[in-house]
């Protein structure tokens, strides 16, 4: 008799108000398989999974469990049957150390020295290398992500959920991460993988599943597929390349950053330690980096946001701007896009009318004597509208209710139309589907054929190199040497992320490190 | 079955408009229930609270003398609100607008004319923003939270009151009572309908909503005073200094009570005793939240809130309860109103018992 499958889906439906988030899904897990789950945002992935993990109960449709027909009531009844989960987004209390914190995930009271006899056990047996009594917040993400990786590994699964586990790491510790989730498969736990990058799906998996709009599209086996077929079978039509003008030349000198340095804000955060670099007329500069290491304090140090101590420490032709505030940096022709879209980009209970009040108030003629003109403010979001076809009921529409890529496109398209000489733009297309990703990608490089000078601060080193001409990496605070992308090197790439500063003698050490640290 | 709160793709204005109405509703209904309890005749008291000023039309003058300091102070406070900028003092900037006024009046001496009234009354307004300063200065410097401070100093504000109508400006024809020398004729306000009470203020507080309404909804202060309040952080991005916000917030909110103080001063009580302060900077923060910190609420709350004040006062003679009872009223409004607010943004949907489910996997 064959061996019934670790996880059967069959008709899976979940309705939300207004939306059908999952149509009748089935698929199945096979013991011991790496399976992706693919699809844009949107798409139904994430409520898929919270129904297999019992955050959510489906509508319709059944879930079997090595042939057995279950309902998971909850999370913790999921942990019971062998279903782990390693969420995107970390559950960690930064001033408690390794083991506190997963104490306190544990659904049964373990006294501490068990359990870090087992956690001990649980590491060795992988290859998993972290000191339990350290404190969280001096750990790397790739660091934290392993503690969730060991609080679920703890439970003994047999399926493990995995949630864009990459998207946070170095491609020195996604190949560590790929081996143990190899060794796991070995052993005979399923892996439910969820991922947008295709050739890491292609590296690792042995069957994936795509959704589309709430409907399962193929489950196919991404050996025989090209990363571009499963990414037009994700997006249901076909995948623009960027399309870059011939010929074109950079221009001289347009943004320079001499010597920034900025003290950190509270107790977690990054300082910034003498970045320099500039950006011709033209040119896409990248800046790439394991998240946290200062991306964050840098474009707030770049809009203005954080006022900077050195007033020649950035120039905009020429022009001394470091001591302008955002407001008079956006005049002088500086334009920026912070990573978080909610609360920082975009104010969530706004329209996307008074959303564009918001940053192209001054550039645009929005505003005289002090009064908004609301009419001059409904055209311009209507025209970002339609200019970067975001889905939305109208200018009117409030900002938390469109989809994060649209959401993203509306931002994006805002700075854009306002044509700055210099755009700073953290995590362009973060959680954007491919189809918005390739569409703000293409505005960049638009954009910078007029002559102007971007910055992209991204994590996302496909999206980098793909999109780039030059190419630095910030890790604590320091900014690397620029490099043309045209002759980067992944591996060094991969070992600037990791935090080797041009030291012939480290590269060899550091990575025996990393690789003994998995 | 379970009760759940799920959340609305767009805030309902049915619910903003409803809930308040519910609440004071609501607050009359378990006003019956509580005083029937206790052996007072609730129906009656509630009708003379919230209806005999209402219908009684000798009673509307008091109704608007009471509404107008209210409504004032309501829009400057709604302003720092809308900014999570949480002035509680306006008592004590009332008080000091008064002061104020009273010490540009003493110092004109008794032949002030209009000219000298506009310059109490402008006094009175730089009074309180002056008294909001100090918070202001404390939180942008320091980050002294202002909930403290702008209420301490309230009862600051009242000893500085004592020491003058007890000392340097104490009527010196007063038979010795703290008090001040009553406004001559010239310098009070003048009365809008002759044989009433109404005076100027309430004309002032009738227009003014109008103009913060146009303040907050068109102008770019609106704007930023709304983009602090709801994300911070965006704010910043788009380039407002939130310094300079808490500023504004705090000076306008103590500008607004300390406007309301002179005009009672001038309009209605003429002369400064210990017992000015009446509570009209506390009441001001329920008026602000129950008219949804919209300038044209406030206007309508004003009015609900001083006929709850009038009410207590026709219920002490009628069925003996004392006049805080009013407040009592007030106090249920404010809880009604604040428990309510979830609603707008959320909507409570019951669900039937089929999908509650067991806490364990039964395989």
């Amino acid at each position: 008799m064959q061996t019934p499958p670790r996880l059967d889906l069959s008709g899976i439906t979940k309705r939300f108000p207004g939306v059908l988030a999952n149509d009748q899904v089935s698929f199945a897990v096979q013991p011991g398989e790496i399976h992706a789950l693919l699809g844009e945002n949107g798409a139904g992935k994430s409520t898929l999974v919270k129904m297999i993990y019992g955050i959510m109960q489906p509508d319709a449709g059944e879930i079997r469990w090595n042939g057995a027909r279950i309902t998971i009531a909850n999370p913790k009844a999921a942990r019971k049957l062998g279903i782990g989960m390693v969420f995107q987004h970390f559950s960690l209390f930064e001033a408690m150390t390794v083991l506190e914190n997963i104490a306190l995930g544990m659904d049964a009271k373990i006294p501490a020295r068990d359990l870090e006899a087992k956690i001990l056990s649980v590491m060795q047996q992988y290859g998993l290398k972290l000191e339990p009594h350290r404190i969280v917040s001096t750990l790397s993400v790739g660091e934290r992500q392993r503690i969730e990786i060991v609080r679920a590994l703890l439970l003994n699964p047999n399926l493990l959920i995995m949630d864009e586990p990459t998207s946070v790491l170095t491609p020195q510790e996604v190949e560590q991460l790929f081996v143990v989730l190899r060794q796991l498969a070995k052993e005979g736990c399923s892996i439910l993988y969820i991922s947008h990058k295709l050739h890491e799906i292609k590296a690792l998996c042995d069957a994936a599943t795509i959704l589309r709009g709430g409907k399962l599209v193929d489950t196919c086996d991404p050996a025989k597929e090209t990363s571009r077929s499963m990414a037009e079978k994700m997006i249901g039509g076909s995948l623009k390349d960027i399309q870059r003008g011939e010929g074109r030349a950079l221009g001289s000198a347009k943004l320079a950053v001499q010597g920034l340095s900025i003290p950190k804000d509270g107790p977690f955060g990054i300082a910034l330690k003498d970045i320099s670099f500039s950006v011709k007329a033209g040119e896409i500069f990248g800046i790439a980096g394991v998240a946290g290491n200062g991306q964050n304090a840098l474009l707030l140090a770049l809009s203005g946001e954080t006022p900077s101590q050195n007033p020649d420490a950035i120039q905009i032709d020429g022009s001394k701007i470091a001591a302008l505030t955002a407001k008079q940096r956006r005049l002088a022709g500086m334009a920026s896009v912070p990573e978080e879209r909610n609360g920082h980009a975009a104010v969530p209970d706004f329209s996307l009318s008074d959303n564009a009040i918001l940053t192209a108030r001054d550039r645009m003629g929005m505003v005289s004597g002090g009064m908004v003109n609301a009419r001059s403010a409904r055209t311009y979001a209507g025209e970002v509208i339609a200019a970067f076809s975001v889905k939305a009921t109208g200018p009117a529409a409030m900002a938390d209710s469109l989809s994060g890529g649209n959401l993203q496109k509306f931002i994006m398209g805002r700075e854009i139309m306002q044509k700055p000489q210099v755009l700073v733009v953290s995590q362009p297309t973060w959680g954007v589907d491919a189809g918005a990703a390739a569409a703000i990608h293409q505005a960049l490089v638009d954009l910078a054929a007029t002559g102007s000078a971007i910055v992209v601060i991204s994590q996302d080193l496909d999206e980098l190199l793909s999109l780039c001409d030059t190419l630095a990496v910030i890790n604590e605070g320091h900014l690397s040497k620029p490099m043309p992308v045209a002759g980067a090197n992944i591996e060094e790439i991969g070992l600037l992320m990791g935090g080797v500063h041009g030291d012939p003698n480290a590269p060899t050490h550091i990575s025996s490190e990393v690789a003994h640290a998995y | 079955m379970r009760i759940k709160l799920e959340k609305r793709s767009v805030p309902s204005t049915f619910m903003l408009i409803a809930t308040p109405i519910a609440s004071v509703l609501l607050t009359m209904l378990i006003g019956v229930i509580v005083f029937d309890a206790i052996g007072i005749d609730g129906q009656r008291a509630v009708v003379d609270i919230f209806l005999t000023p209402i219908l009684a039309s000798y009673k509307w003058q008091d109704v608007a003398v009471k509404a107008a300091p209210l409504i004032i102070i309501a829009l400057g406070l709604s302003i720092g609100n809308r900014a999570q900028i949480w002035n509680i003092g306006a008592e004590g900037q009332y008080v000091l607008g008064a002061l104020f006024a009273a010490g540009v009046g003493i110092a004109a001496g008794p032949t002030g004319g209009p000219f000298t009234l506009i310059l109490m009354i402008l006094a009175g307004i730089v009074g309180g923003a002056a008294w909001a300063a100090i918070p202001a200065f404390l939180k942008t410097r320091w980050d002294v939270n202002e909930i403290l401070t702008s209420l301490m100093l309230t009862y600051v504000s009242f000893q500085v009151l004592g020491f003058l109508v007890g000392g340097p400006w104490k009527d010196p024809n007063g038979r010795n009572f703290p008090a001040t020398a009553p406004l001559p004729e010239s310098l009070t306000l003048p009365i809008l309908f002759q044989g009433t009470t109404v005076h100027l203020g309430v004309a002032i507080a009738l227009i003014l909503p109008f103009v913060f309404w146009v303040l907050m909804s068109k102008s770019v202060f609106g704007f930023q005073i709304r983009v602090v309040g709801s994300a911070p952080h965006a704010a910043r991005h788009g380039g407002f200094d939130a310094k300079q916000t808490i500023w504004m917030a705090l000076l306008i909110g103590g500008g607004m009570a300390g406007l309301a103080g002179a005009l009672e001063f001038t309009g209605s009580l003429k002369a400064i005793n210990l017992g000015f302060p009446s509570g009209y900077g506390f009441s001001a923060i329920i008026v602000a939240f129950l008219g949804r910190l919209n300038p044209i609420g406030c206007l309508i709350a004003g009015f609900v809130l001083a006929v709850t004040y009038v009410g207590g006062q026709v219920a002490q003679t009628t069925v003996h309860i004392p006049n805080s009872t009013a407040g009592i009223f007030q106090a249920m409004m404010l809880f009604f109103i604040l428990a309510s607010d979830i609603l707008i943004r959320y909507r409570v949907r019951f669900i039937p018992k089929k999908t509650a489910n067991s806490t364990e996997a039964h395989i």
